[in-house]
């Protein structure tokens, strides 16, 4: 039986590669994968403690998260794709401006 | 407990490549690869659907997506520019703060003993996950159908040839 400590630890550490991956890298698709990452492993603390509380609030949490997470990409590859289409810019210290 | 290290060792691994790789699309079919172990994680914990629903949803949905924008840009430019930009100590200090704030509430929780409570009741069906999403949690479900539309109706505004 896995304690669900170890649940907790897999999923900060998860939690702290990505925003290791949202702070240090500038390339504007490597940021989003790590929000993902980010979003995932908070998922792993929510099913993980309603497997261990057997309550199916968590694993419900989890299926919106997955759903706003899902639509989150859809946007912000929406955004991405027009910003580089009018400035040519994918490194996040070159967008300075609100601008089209 | 054999299949979980398994499990997280190669989610851990193939998560640091996501940040550490400098092709993005290396950096995609890590994010795959970790996230396929997630699946398998929830198998682990008695969720069949949701696993079945991240193995769609992520692997069969968004990264597709992320593979599609990064083969549509121009990327040979954006990857071959600086690695980490200058002037990040102050980022390091962060993550080390972050780092230490993680230890220090995890030493000092009370999950370590924790087991389930009373085992077998729940399995995460589809039955089971289709009852409660439909009885109790029924606003929250046709909210989150609303906001799926709406960013569908944004990313079609979004990816338009003309924005006027």
């Amino acid at each position: 039986m896995v304690p669900v400590s170890w649940y907790i630890i897999l999923s900060s550490v998860l939690f702290i590669i990505g925003t290791a991956g949202v702070l240090l890298r500038r390339n504007i698709l490597i940021v989003l994968m790590s929000v993902e990452l980010i979003l995932n492993s908070v998922n792993i603390n929510l099913v993980a403690f309603s497997y261990y509380h057997q309550d199916l609030r968590g694993q419900v949490f989890s299926i919106f998260v997955i759903t706003v997470a899902a639509a989150e990409v859809a946007v912000a590859l929406g955004i991405l794709i027009a910003l580089v289409r009018n400035k040519a810019a994918l490194n996040v210290d070159e967008i300075r401006t609100m601008k089209g | 407990m054999i299949f979980f290290f398994i499990f997280a060792v190669i989610a851990i691994v193939s998560a640091a490549g996501v940040v550490t790789l400098k092709n993005p699309v290396h950096s995609v079919l890590s994010l795959m690869v970790c996230f396929l172990q997630m699946a398998a994680l929830f198998v682990l914990l008695r969720s069949p659907f949701l696993a079945v629903v991240q193995v769609f949803v992520y692997v069969g949905a968004v990264l597709v997506l992320f593979l599609f924008v990064i083969m549509m840009l121009d990327i040979r430019q954006a990857s071959m520019t600086r690695f980490i930009s200058g002037g990040f100590s102050w980022i390091i200090a962060l993550l080390v703060i972050l780092v230490a704030e993680m230890v220090f509430i995890l030493s000092r929780s009370k999950f370590a003993d924790m087991t389930v409570a009373t085992p077998g009741r729940l399995d995460g069906t589809v039955k089971e996950m289709g009852i409660a999403l439909f009885t109790k949690y029924l606003l929250p479900f046709e909210i989150i159908s609303m906001i799926l539309l709406v960013a569908l109706l944004g990313a079609i505004v979004l990816g338009k040839k003309e924005l006027r």
